[in-house]
């Protein structure tokens, strides 16, 4: 049972460079937080740092109520899942499962049954007389998964777990994942995790709430719903989601509607944008998720005018891929409101969903459609 | 007409069977020709080997007069006149100094060795680069320079005479290479194993001993087989340090022979010299698949 806390963390390497930017974050007890964000955001360094397998440039590691800045990995109460499995090649999955709890020297007996209660739980019995070079990947990272879970740890780390695995598996060991997770929250076990990956499909369907990371800082922490319909600035916009948000530059002008021109087009948002909006005018980002356009009626005004380039049938809903101007913006139609006919000479006329569209200056970053209570 | 094609097509089969025959023996040939060269050049390599088993069963008379390598009469006198040699002591004298002298030196060595190298790949610590730099130094300076000095340092400090001279500097790391090899090996090696088991709660110790260690066994065992085969065949260490005939290691023995005796008892060395092989030998093709690994993953990994 123990709650994560990070203060103004910060990695600097012997070479100056610094990875990590002072950054805060809060982890709940029994929370599952994930750390997204593109390689070399620093998110496996932070997880590293916690773990304690970097050392602590500046700042602060709490977990429950000691601070363990400064000691050892094996002191901390965590347990750590790696990207490639990390067993003991030499060692039969037995005795990687057990190797923690002897080397605390508990006793023999209890070592076995929380052995057995481990392989019982993860479905690795049948696996626990071979050796790590015998398993396949899925197996491999379950014993991995069952390494942690035998210390009791106050913390899970998990780096990147399932990067290595093939895309059903992947999909198979999210859900095994987040059951375990919910399963030790329920029988009141510590179950405080932090899971690190780049994958935003991973971040999205596991996390309880999701830290969004760029160049060792924190660029938005929310849990995902948040994430998906309010981003703070136009990374996090981008990052989450798929097909990514179109962001497509603009300016900005204010005088009685809210006008943006882009692309020598220009497009009026009513009320519900002009209300929430933070900024009279100037150079912005105008982003409009993929799903969030659709195609015009004919006689409908305000649309933006391109070029349809290609055309994905996707099955349940078709990708449009459409040249405005020197910007490509990509439209996700769901397959029964999709009508070739619609689409004359190539030429295609689309709709932004008001309510849906979020405007970044361009110069921060920073969403300024935001409004407090939208 | 589709008579014709039918014809013309044979033909071509015909003429492509012909040619796959062809093809065949020319490849039977090939190969005959160049296992036949393969063996001859192998058996050439190998006939000093041979006519030296076979010689060590001649009379020493015969040695001489018979080229080939096939005794006329054989017989056992060169092995027991050999082992009972001309000094108070048998051979198993000279084999369990030998045995005295290998056991420390290879434990030690694989000891040292994997801390040192276990260091050098995994830590960074102040003066590591000119540390290393220095290792590799010592690689590259002749033996025969610090003969002297080495000598003198151990004189001062009582040691001659003893085994101590061959066992303390390898019980140090002192054989460079062995270090540069298996740190070539490690850095071949994730880390993630060794992360692992710090997170598992492993110290340093913990972590070279139950991870590292197993990990890097084939160099290990590599390395000990080198050191045995070196130690076995090193005659210039035993030769300046000890000067008491009952410390001599089996290749200071075989020269003791040719000493001793006015005309060579040359098949009574020969004998002796067969069996001081034969435990580099045995120790070799024991370990041979460990010592193969062991040099090509250090090798072409680094």
């Amino acid at each position: 049972m123990a709650r994560l806390q990070i203060r103004n963390l910060e990695k600097v390497y012997s070479n100056s460079f610094k990875a990590v930017h002072g950054i805060s974050l809060d982890v709940d007890d029994g929370e599952f937080m994930v750390l997204v964000g593109p390689s070399g955001c620093a998110k496996s360094t932070t997880l590293r740092m916690i773990a304690g397998l970097e050392t602590i440039t500046g700042g602060e590691i709490r977990i429950g109520d000691r601070i363990v800045n400064n000691l050892a990995p094996g002191q901390r109460g965590v347990s750590m899942v790696f990207q490639n499995y990390a067993l003991y090649p030499h060692m039969k999955v037995r005795s990687n499962l057990a190797f923690g709890l002897k080397l605390k020297r508990r006793p023999k007996p209890e070592i076995e049954d929380a052995t057995e209660a481990v392989a019982n739980t993860l479905e690795i019995d049948p696996l626990l007389d071979r050796l790590p070079k015998q398993l396949s990947g899925g197996q491999a990272q379950r014993v991995a998964v069952g390494r942690a879970l035998i210390k009791k740890p106050d913390v899970f780390l998990f780096d990147e777990p399932l990067s290595n695995l093939d895309a059903k598996l992947r999909a198979s060991m999210r859900v095994r994942i987040t059951d375990l997770h919910k399963r030790l929250k329920r029988e009141g076990q510590s179950s405080t995790v932090v899971y690190v990956t780049h994958d935003q499909t991973e971040a999205m369907t596991m996390g309880d709430r999701i830290c969004v990371m760029k160049d060792g800082c924190i660029m938005q922490v929310a849990d995902p719903v948040t994430l998906y319909n309010r981003p703070e600035n136009a990374f996090v916009a981008g990052f989450i989601g798929s097909p990514e948000m179109n962001l497509m530059e603009g300016a900005l002008a204010v005088n009685g509607g809210v006008n943006i021109g882009l692309a020598g087009q220009m497009l009026t948002f009513g009320e519900d944008v002009g209300s929430r909006l933070g900024m009279r005018g100037g150079d912005v980002l105008l982003g409009v998720r993929p799903q969030h356009l659709r195609i015009a009626t004919n006689d409908e005004e305000n649309a933006l005018e391109g070029h349809v380039s290609h055309i994905e049938f996707m099955g349940h809903e078709v990708y449009l891929y459409v040249d405005v101007g020197d910007i490509r913006i990509v439209v996700v139609v769901p397959s029964e409101q999709y009508h070739p006919e619609d689409i004359r000479d190539d030429r295609i006329r689309l709709v932004p969903r008001e309510t849906a569209v979020h405007i970044f200056d361009r110069e921060t970053g920073r969403n300024v459609s935001l409004s407090a209570n939208a | 007409m589709a008579e014709e094609i039918t014809v013309r097509a044979t033909t071509a089969e015909l003429a492509s069977a012909r040619a796959l025959a062809e093809g065949r023996r020319m490849h039977a040939i090939s190969s005959a020709v160049r296992y036949a060269l393969l063996a001859g050049v192998g058996f050439l390599m190998l006939y000093p080997l041979i006519w030296l088993i076979g010689a060590s069963f001649k009379t020493n008379s015969e040695i001489f007069a018979n080229p080939g390598f096939i005794p006329s009469e054989p017989t056992l006198t060169g092995y027991i006149e050999g082992w009972r040699t001309s000094t108070p002591y048998t051979f198993a004298t000279f084999f369990w100094n030998t045995f005295l002298i290998i056991l420390p030196k290879t434990i030690g060595t694989a000891i040292s060795c994997a801390a040192v190298a276990y260091g050098f790949a995994r830590f960074e610590f102040p003066g590591k680069r000119i540390l290393f730099a220095t290792l590799i130094a010592t690689l590259l300076l002749p033996n025969v320079v610090t003969r002297i000095p080495q000598y003198l340092l151990f004189r001062d400090l009582g040691w001659l005479d003893s085994f101590l001279p061959l066992w303390v500097p390898s019980a140090f790391a002192g054989d460079a290479f062995f270090v540069f090899m298996l740190i070539q090996f490690l850095r071949a090696i994730p880390r993630d194993m060794e992360e692992a088991a710090r997170v598992d709660g492993a110290n340093t110790l913990q972590t070279l001993i139950y991870i590292v260690v197993p990990m890097l066994a084939p160099a290990l065992i590599s390395v000990c087989l080198f050191q045995f085969m070196w130690t076995m065949n090193d005659f210039l260490g035993p030769l300046i340090y000890l000067s008491s005939v009952d410390k001599y290691p089996i290749s200071l023995a075989l020269k003791l022979s040719i000493d001793t005796t006015e005309a060579f008892q040359w098949n009574r060395i020969l004998a002796m010299s067969v069996l001081a092989l034969v435990p580099a030998l045995t120790v070799f093709f024991l370990a041979q698949k460990y010592f193969i690994e062991g040099i090509s993953t250090g090798g072409v990994k680094g």
